[in-house]
């Protein structure tokens, strides 16, 4: 197992959050999956399970101020841009007290106060939103970072090469964060993607990055070095994020090894799991014990299932809210 | 009162709202240094700069999104989209993002944007620089949609949908960009869901948007030399909709033709008429007419083109016989 490649956040406190927060990510997507599975949760979402590291990694580079925008596979950047389980798993439910007060549900979760934009169930849907984020930003003076999560699926979209090409010509503190997971929901990405992923971005002039997304620190150390770097108006920047969804498209996506095979997903989960890979690092240079670890892990499991059981019990909105928040005051 | 054309209308009222609100731009293509093929925009950039007036490659989808973002973190973007025909290349952006993320949100999210652009034929700019889409937008919750029919109303309607907190779509009548009309020198907005009854009248009520309502003035005239007494009456606003005032007078007159330049099957002409026939059934003396664009796309040739949009005389003809009892089957 290869360690970590850098160190820049040398905070003891900074590597269990990150830590936590990428358990938790997990843990939100193992209950929510139960969830799916026992017909408690209406329609259907998107895991974010073994990606962990990427969400964590770059929203742990971020500030409240720092916005986000998210995808349909969009649990791990609400859960890693600081959201609470309760509303979270009240708006899985459709529950009054969700983030969206239950309007949105998995696939539109957003988190304002958090700098969440928000999922977007459109694939691309989000390319646009984020990089007016970042112009209105610089427009108006602030210095806020905008990252755009998506897909490898989502780099078909012409709508990226529209917003990058104006990002670039303006130079916007943006940061197109592009998670290749290897499939585009049930097609292999080499499939639907001619050349490289980061050269479409280099043709713009935009930096280009290629990092191991299952590998905390060097997301997040990238991360760091391009948000301050944005800071300073040397924006746009684009990261290839390699990475591995453990569960298929979405929850119901149960057979498919007509798409990959139970080898690959087994080679991933056991060789390459984010979340064991840090553990071990943790552990091995003194930062926590294996004890400590089993008990924040029980005290995150805790917790959701704190929040899953209110989140049952919680009231649906009432009937008469269906006509509100159609249009603002 | 003085009297200023709708293009200057419109370019004071981004000029006034742009200097009394720092978080508003305007983003389009060919707004800057040209002020837009029509010319509407000139002078904006040498007040504003190029940081408030920006000039965007040819991509609608790119910068109609960038709009929404900026809208959803606190700027007040005004698009630009240079023909209404266009509306098709953003359709995610306007439709699945910018209506629904207050929806969406749970009312966290605002988009306070507003959308220009254009509509009307008999430009000779065959099919697709001469559609009239606002049917399409105002079928989607979430989305205001005004239809200024003069220079007054386009100042007055544009102040009120910027300062608006949802994305508004204006459409302007591209042909009516040289028509002068009275405007105060002073400040004034138009609220939106007032209807505004340009000619009393007590025979029928035609009502008219945009580009209409001129043909409807006209067809009242005519008509009004027979003797038949016609009330004109313009939404101003589509969405929301006036229906007290519409409704009010069509108790009056008991006669209806509703008039929009969009494709007249399932349009804006259809809505209109069916929320009359189901609120004010009984007042009813003739079943309520639509009166819109023909269906077909838009065609080149004037000799075709001419026919495809209802002129004053199209709506007086239709006018005489509903108030002489003929029955009229709708095309």
């Amino acid at each position: 197992m290869s360690p970590a490649k850098t160190k820049t956040k040398t905070n003891n406190e900074d590597y269990l959050r990150m830590y936590r927060q990428m358990v938790r990510i997990r843990t939100f997507e193992d209950n929510a999956n139960q969830l799916y599975l026992s017909a408690k949760m209406p329609g259907l979402t998107h895991m974010y399970s073994g990606e962990e590291a990427v969400a964590v990694g770059i929203c742990e580079a971020l500030t409240d101020d720092d916005r986000i925008t998210s995808t349909h596979r969009g649990h791990g950047h609400c859960v890693a841009k600081g959201a609470d389980f309760k509303q979270m798993f009240c708006e899985l439910l459709g529950k009054e007290e969700g983030y969206c007060r239950g309007k949105g549900g998995s696939m539109h979760i957003a988190d304002q106060s958090h700098g969440n934009l928000g999922a977007n169930a459109i694939v691309g849907g989000s390319m646009g939103i984020a990089t007016g984020s970042a112009l209105r930003a610089k427009m108006l003076g602030h210095d806020d970072v905008t990252v755009c999560f998506f897909g490898d699926g989502a780099t078909a979209q012409g709508l990226l090469y529209e917003v990058m090409n104006m990002a670039a010509l303006w130079h916007l503190p943006v940061i197109y964060a592009c998670e290749n997971n290897g499939y585009s929901e049930y097609t292999r990405t080499e499939e639907i993607a001619a050349g490289s992923i980061t050269a479409r971005a280099e043709a713009f002039g935009i930096e280009a990055h290629k990092v191991d997304g299952q590998d905390v620190l060097a997301v997040n150390d990238l991360t760091q070095k391009l948000v301050a770097r944005c800071r300073k108006g040397e924006g746009p920047f684009f990261i290839e994020l390699e990475t591995y969804r453990y569960h298929g498209h979405h929850v119901g996506d149960i057979n498919r090894e007509y798409y990959r095979s139970k080898d690959e997903e087994k080679d991933w989960k056991e060789n390459r799991d984010p979340i064991v890979r840090f553990r071990s690092w943790l552990v091995d240079q003194g930062i926590t014990t294996e004890d400590e670890i089993e008990a924040m892990n029980a005290e995150v499991a805790q917790d959701a299932a704190d929040a899953v059981a209110y989140a049952e019990a919680a009231a649906y909105p009432d009937v008469s809210e269906v006509d509100m928040h159609v249009y603002a005051d | 009162m003085r009297e200023i054309t709708l293009s200057q209308a419109v370019n004071e009222a981004l000029a006034e709202e742009m200097r009394r609100d720092p978080t508003t731009f305007v983003i389009g293509e060919d707004v800057a240094e040209a002020g837009t093929p029509f010319k509407v925009l000139s002078g904006l950039v040498e007040e504003f700069g190029t940081e408030r007036v920006i000039d965007t490659p040819i991509a609608e989808p790119g910068f109609m999104g960038m709009a929404v973002g900026a809208a959803m973190t606190g700027a007040r973007p005004i698009v630009d989209l240079m023909f209404g025909d266009f509306i098709f290349l953003i359709m995610d952006q306007l439709c699945n993002q910018a209506a629904k993320t207050h929806y969406m949100s749970g009312g966290k999210l605002n988009v306070p944007l507003v959308l220009r652009t254009n509509l009307g034929a008999t430009r000779r700019s065959a099919a697709q620089h001469s559609q009239s889409l606002q049917a399409l937008v105002a079928h989607i919750p979430g989305l205001k949609v005004a239809m200024p029919s003069s220079a007054y109303e386009a100042k007055g309607l544009m102040k009120t949908a910027i300062r608006d907190n949802n994305p508004v779509v204006i459409f302007e009548d591209k042909l009516m960009y040289q028509d002068k009309a009275p405007v105060p020198e002073e400040e004034y907005l138009i609220p939106f869901g007032v209807a505004n009854v340009k000619r009393e009248g007590t025979d029928i009520t035609l009502i008219a948007t945009s580009s209409m309502v001129q043909v409807a003035e006209k067809a009242a005239e005519i008509l009004a030399g027979e003797g038949i007494s016609a009330e004109v009456i313009d939404p101003r606003t589509i969405v929301p909709l006036d229906e007290k005032t519409l409704l009010d007078s069509v108790r009056k007159t008991s006669r209806a033709i509703v008039i929009d330049e969009g494709h007249q099957s399932y349009g804006v002409t259809a809505e209109i008429a069916s929320r009359l026939n189901e609120k004010a059934f009984y007042h009813l003396d003739a079943p309520v007419l639509r009166m819109g664009a023909m269906d077909v796309p838009v065609p080149f040739s004037p000799a075709l083109e001419d026919v495809t949009v209802p002129t004053p005389d199209t709506v007086a003809a239709n006018a005489r016989k509903l108030c002489a009892g003929e029955m009229i089957h709708a095309a």
